[in-house]
């Protein structure tokens, strides 16, 4: 199966900035993952060289077999859902739709309609009046009638308020379970993503941190609290992610594969969030600490 | 993709529509009463003419050099800037529509639809106008005549061309600047500066103009002017066809070099020290201008004559289609290139 989102060497460049660098990853098809990082760390010109809206400074970029939005085929292939979710304020629900039907040759016009009327939007509604909730909610349904292979969405929660937030994302894994797609959301609020992805991928300063498998990665991730010590006597197994000493107590986050023995340790559990807070606070790998990577 | 366009178009469309439609029903009040005087005796129009009507052939041509304008300006220039700063190119350039064609079809409609616009417009005020065009009256007074540069550029088909220019040089300014008021403003900027441009500097050329050597005489003097902080004088005349565009007037001694006035011809028309303009009629001038042709002078003049409309019409037609499909293609090429 051909990944969803397949980068090599991936950067992008401002004048003298670079959004993106050296950004080599894969985003497996048929999964929800999500694209977490700080303001700024570079998740916003991903999405949007996966969507074709940027060209790559250098790398390459290939989106569900092919280059993005190098043809109508290619176009088809990808719902995209931007940031701040833009409609065109002066058109109605309605003309949302019929653009949508208009410009798409697979749109689904029966579940967009069915999408409009569940969430009780009325189609004569011009876009500009709608809430922020609401706008996002359209927005989506452009993006599912549309019958993507991948769906990309860019911050879609960033401006909603809480309940609007569960709102969406819940609507968001309803049609995810109908439609059988491959999702691809940012967030920087890791417990938006925690609900809804099965692979994450943490970006730092445009670098790939972590990626993997949202089940792998809590197996295999451990906080270890203990008295206090140096982390060079820990197992070959054991790779630190964090520590934090205070005069008498270690805290760790480690990584390992097996089970960790030492009985001075208390062992618990991190939640996703946790966890790649963890990889986001650490500082910028000086050593060699190659980025983590899971997969399966 | 044409439905979109037109979707997002129409209220424009609709106002410049009622905006014609209410324009050329005040000319067609007024203008029955021009064609009514044009047809029963053309001698003396001019002198038939209520201020009003004056007033109206002067805002005839104010409106039709100002619709390319106003077009490039509202409709040119936000095009695809508004969509660049709302984000919403965003929502457009990821639809199964390439960004190419997505370009291409609004830029066509707009480009087309302003035509149309400023076709009808032109249409309209020509047909009002046309009978005033170039007419002078029995003592003091004309109006330009249609080839003359006051006139050329809103008669004719050019202000179509110029609609097309200037409606896709606010796209791709809009594009380039990604701020639709500063992309108006730079539209309207630039557009002014080719307006002047080229009636100075472009259009004489186009087609190739006419040389003549025209003796000075009462008949075909039309003025003695001083300049007061050189004390030169120098004279124009006319061709036989007033509505001639006359680009160069010189005067040349009797060796065919080009030559200043001679200085006697100050005390001898004995004209005031400051300019005497428009049609001389003074006796005293004649035996000055006599004097002039017996030692020789005479006066070359290159023009465009008034036959030459249509052929210039058509040639800057072209000029200015060919620069906006130039725009247009470099404006695909930085849409779809550099704003990724």
């Amino acid at each position: 199966m051909t990944a969803a989102v397949a980068t090599d060497g991936l950067g992008k460049r401002y004048g003298r900035r670079w959004a993106l660098s050296d950004c080599t990853l894969e985003i497996p098809s048929g999964r929800v993952t999500g694209l977490v990082g700080k303001n700024g760390a570079g998740k916003s010109t991903l999405l949007n060289l996966a969507a074709g809206l940027l060209r790559p400074t250098t790398g390459t970029i290939e989106v569900c077999g092919g280059r993005p939005a190098s043809d109508v085929a290619q176009l088809a292939k990808l719902g995209f859902v931007a940031q701040d979710t833009p409609t065109y304020p002066g058109l109605s629900v309605r003309d949302h739709l019929r653009l949508g039907a208009r410009l798409n040759p697979g749109w689904d016009d029966a579940l967009a309609w069915s999408r409009i009327e569940r969430l009780g939007l009325d189609p004569g509604q011009r876009a500009g009046r709608l809430s922020g909730g609401q706008r996002a909610q359209l927005a989506l349904a452009l993006g599912l009638a549309k019958r993507p292979e991948l769906l990309i969405l860019d911050e879609p929660v960033a401006s909603l308020d809480p309940f609007a937030r569960r709102e969406f994302l819940q609507l968001l894994m309803e049609a995810v379970a109908e439609q059988e797609l491959s999702v691809l959301l940012s967030s920087h609020v890791v417990s938006d993503l925690e609900r809804v992805c099965d692979h994450v991928v943490v970006l730092v300063d445009s670098q790939v941190r972590l990626a993997g498998e949202v089940e792998t990665l809590l197996e295999t991730h451990h906080r270890l609290t203990g008295p206090r010590r140096a982390t060079r006597a820990l197992p070959r197994d054991q790779r630190v992610v964090t520590e934090r000493h205070t005069d008498r107590q270690t805290t760790l986050v480690v990584r390992t594969g097996g089970v960790v023995l030492d009985p001075s340790w208390t062992v618990t559990e991190l939640s996703l969030e946790d966890l790649v807070l963890s990889y986001m606070d650490r500082p910028s790998s000086g050593e060699a600490t190659p980025a983590l990577e899971v997969l399966r | 993709m044409i439905w979109l366009t037109w979707r997002q178009f129409r209220v424009q469309a609709l106002t410049a529509l009622i905006a014609a439609a209410a324009l050329a029903a005040v000319l067609a009040m007024t203008g029955r009463r021009i064609a009514d005087l044009a047809r029963r005796g053309a001698e003396q129009l001019y002198d038939l003419l209520t201020s009003t009507d004056v007033s109206l052939f002067w805002a005839g041509l104010i409106v039709v050099a100002g619709v390319p304008a106003v077009l490039g300006a509202f409709w040119g220039a936000p095009l695809v800037a508004r969509e660049l700063e709302s984000g919403t190119h965003r929502l457009a350039w990821t639809q199964s529509v390439t960004r190419t064609r997505w370009l291409v079809t609004k830029v066509a409609v707009t480009a087309l639809a302003a035509a149309l616009t400023a076709g009808l417009v032109t249409l309209a005020v020509t047909w009002w106008s046309h009978p005033l065009d170039g007419i002078a009256g029995s003592t003091r007074g004309s109006l330009p005549g249609h080839l003359t540069p006051v006139s050329f550029a809103m008669r004719g088909v050019v202000p179509v061309a110029y609609a097309v220019f200037a409606v896709t040089l606010g796209v791709t300014l809009g594009a380039v600047l990604r701020r639709p008021i500063p992309a108006m403003a730079l539209t309207l900027v630039l557009y002014v500066a080719v307006q002047v441009a080229v009636p100075l500097w472009v259009r004489p050329h186009l087609v190739a103009p006419t040389g003549a050597t025209i003796a000075i005489s009462k008949d075909t003097l039309d003025s003695i002017s001083l300049d007061p902080s050189s004390g030169t004088e120098s004279i124009t005349v006319h061709t036989a066809d007033r509505g001639d565009w006359i680009l160069s007037n010189d005067t040349l001694d009797a060796s065919g070099h080009l030559a200043p006035l001679p200085g006697w011809l100050n005390q001898c028309s004995a004209s005031p020290p400051t300019n005497v303009q428009g049609a001389v009629q003074a006796q005293p001038v004649d035996p000055c201008l006599a004097r002039l042709t017996a030692q020789g002078y005479t006066q070359r003049v290159v023009y465009q004559p008034a036959g030459s409309f249509w052929t210039i019409q058509w040639a800057e037609t072209g000029l200015y289609l060919v620069a906006s499909v130039l725009l247009a293609a470099f404006c695909v090429w930085w849409v779809r290139d550099r704003l990724s």
